[in-house]
């Protein structure tokens, strides 16, 4: 049993008009095995929670503590955070040309693990999982994301996912972008990454559509770079049918 | 008053006339003076279109007209290859191109007689013919002519080492219908000097590939012109080059398509690390108006990992038929992507194993086209010590 916890966490960026305040006061706890969906409108910082807790170095944290099992997080770069356990799909998966999926796989594998995978069973894991998520087994050979359609992007991700074993997975907009088969395969692939793990899930979404097909224990909604309300999946639905106005407007 | 009113206007610069108008097209690429007079060659200020981009005070010894001494050489020659030479009188009744540079025109002249490797028609050795070059801190001048027989099928490996002031006329001249692929590998130590024009004549339906991988070298400047005798032949030049601090690597490449339905693609790539590390690619393509059906392409990409380098570019492309299948060109530089390495150290993967990856990706895409295993993993080995040195 895992806990990642987030403690007033506020976060900048460097923008053309100077420093600006993204994240002002977020306190959020997950714990194994649980599924919390953040949402929110755009522009809100869902996305920025995601990054900074990833530790990209866009993104200053001026106060507050992330911290793993107690281990501080932002003392940690951004593959040891990856080692200690987190893992980040993203909404804009990157391309990296000419570095293969197999050997992309087998090396960041490695590197979570400590060492290498056994041959054998590396390559019946990564052909199941694949076939799982409905992959073309041809793209273990293609470049990192070269020239891969969205939908290729996050089965991609959740491919990682599977494949990595996080203890926590941040799914930033995974569903962005799906059309509704590949929302099923990608929901689905989650699910079981979810099971055989245990892994708790921080799912960042715009839409509730993807709830229908992961089920989350608490409901966070983000405005202005804040939790305004949370509660449990009845919150989704409430959503569903009134949007974020009611929010925005008392943002305002 | 502000900086640009304060400017003036006219009599500061009385040379300066509206540059749209003074502008003088340079010269077809075709106009470029070839000879054996080492007299037709001045030697080069720097200011002039070849030399520009090339640190000429530092090659005043390959100017000069001083003899050298040869570079050790070492070869294995498989079955139907043999190693003989030429007079330079023989030499010039083979019609091959002539020196199209000062330092050319120097290393034909002072070299004392023509190598000639030839390739017997038919013949098609399974093992690559290796010739390697060491430099022991002369000055030397070499001229060389590679004859490949119709039919033959061959892989030559040049590989320079060491230390030397060189210059060179290499000329590969290949017959009907043979396939070749020739890797010239550059491994010099950080103080050597190397200027090279590579010709190429490709043969009626002949496919050759040069294969240029420049690693070493304090200045190593490579020339490399294709030509063809006649229709159906194809040329493919690689290019691999990694710059450190302080070194300059140039290749320029010339495709000059005057026979019809032939092909041409050329694809270089390289790294910059450290201060004043330069690279210079130039790729010259002319179709002249027999040459119908011409299908060619030149790409250049250049990956600057650290601040401090420099990397030119500069494709040209002149056309005088319309009747062609294709003609193209691209050249990106870039720095080093951080998102990239975000992404990949985002899955535990360390920033130093990170970046070797991307610039092992990078170079992926010409290293597995060399099809030669051994220069291929020798090649990525090279890499990653270059990158080590960084870390």
């Amino acid at each position: 049993m895992s806990t990642l916890a987030v403690t007033d966490l506020h976060v900048t960026v460097e923008t053309e008009q100077g420093t600006k305040e993204i994240l002002r006061g977020v306190t959020l706890t997950i714990n194994s095995g649980e599924t919390h969906a953040i949402m929110g409108p755009n522009g809100s910082g869902k996305s920025t929670l995601a990054y900074s807790i990833a530790g990209h170095p866009k993104y200053t944290v001026t106060q507050g503590t992330v911290t793993l099992d107690g281990e501080d997080v932002l003392a940690m770069s951004v593959d040891e955070r990856a080692r200690a356990g987190l893992f980040l799909a993203m909404q804009y998966p990157v391309e990296v040309p000419g570095v293969t999926v197999s050997n992309f796989l087998r090396t960041a594998k490695t590197a979570i693990d400590g060492e290498a995978p056994k041959l054998r069973t590396w390559v019946k894991d990564l052909k199941q999982a694949m076939g799982a998520l409905r992959m073309d087994p041809k793209v273990s050979e293609r470049g990192v994301n070269e020239g891969f359609s969205g939908g290729e992007k996050k089965r991609h991700e959740i491919l990682q996912m599977e494949l990595l074993k996080p203890k926590f997975a941040i799914l930033d907009e995974t569903d962005s972008g799906l059309d509704v088969d590949a929302l099923r395969i990608v929901s689905e692939g989650v699910n079981r990454a979810k099971e055989t793990t245990g892994s708790g899930v921080l799912l960042i979404t715009h839409y509730t559509r993807i709830l229908g097909y992961i089920t989350p224990d608490f409901v966070h909604v983000f405005v202005d770079g804040r939790i305004a309300e949370q509660g449990g999946p009845e919150l989704a639905d409430r959503l569903e049918a009134e949007g974020y106005d009611r929010f925005q407007g008392a943002s305002a | 008053m502000s900086l640009l009113a304060s400017k003036p206007q006219t009599s500061e610069y009385p040379g300066h006339t509206d540059s749209v108008a003074a502008f003088v097209p340079d010269q077809s690429r075709a106009e470029r003076t070839t000879s054996y007079a080492v007299a037709d060659f001045p030697v080069p200020s720097g200011r002039e279109e070849e030399w520009r981009f090339t640190p000429v005070d530092r090659l005043q010894s390959l100017f000069a007209e001083t003899a050298g001494t040869a570079l050790r050489r070492e070869e294995f020659l498989p079955e139907g290859v043999t190693l003989s030479s030429l007079s330079r009188e023989e030499w010039l009744a083979s019609g091959a191109p002539k020196p199209a540079d000062r330092a050319a025109v120097v290393a034909v002249d002072q070299a004392q007689s023509v190598t000639v490797l030839d390739v017997r028609a038919e013949a098609q050795p399974e093992e690559p013919v290796r010739i390697s070059l060491t430099g022991e801190g002369a000055l030397s001048h070499a001229h060389t002519l590679v004859r490949v027989g119709q039919f033959a099928k061959v892989t030559i490996v040049l590989r320079h080492e060491g230390d030397a002031q060189y210059s060179e006329l290499l000329s590969v001249v290949v017959g009907d219908g043979a396939d070749v692929t020739l890797v010239t590998v550059q491994e010099w130590d950080d103080t050597a000097l190397h200027l090279g024009q590579h010709d190429v004549v490709v043969g009626r339906d002949a496919t050759v590939r040069h294969i240029a991988v420049t690693l070493g070298g304090s200045i190593v400047r490579l020339n490399t012109n294709a030509s063809y005798a006649g229709p159906g032949g194809s040329f493919e030049a690689l290019g691999v080059s990694f710059a450190d601090a302080g070194q300059h690597q140039e290749h320029r490449l010339f495709v000059d398509h005057e026979a019809p339905h032939c092909r041409s693609n050329v694809e270089y790539k390289s790294a910059l690390q450290g201060d004043s590390a330069h690279t210079v690619w130039v790729g010259d393509v002319l179709i002249r108006a027999s040459a119908e059906g011409t299908d060619t392409y030149e790409l250049n990409r250049n990956l600057i990992l650290t601040d401090g380098a420099r990397a030119d570019s500069v494709p040209n492309l002149e056309i005088e038929t319309g009747e062609i299948a294709g003609a193209g060109h691209a050249s990106a530089t870039g720095r080093f992507d951080d998102q990239q390495l975000f992404y990949l150290q985002a899955r535990g993967i360390d920033e130093d194993t990170a970046r070797r990856l991307v610039v092992r990706g990078f170079f992926a895409s010409i290293v597995g086209r060399i099809g030669v295993p051994e220069i291929e993993s020798h090649l990525m080995e090279a890499i990653d010590r270059e990158l080590e040195g960084t870390a």
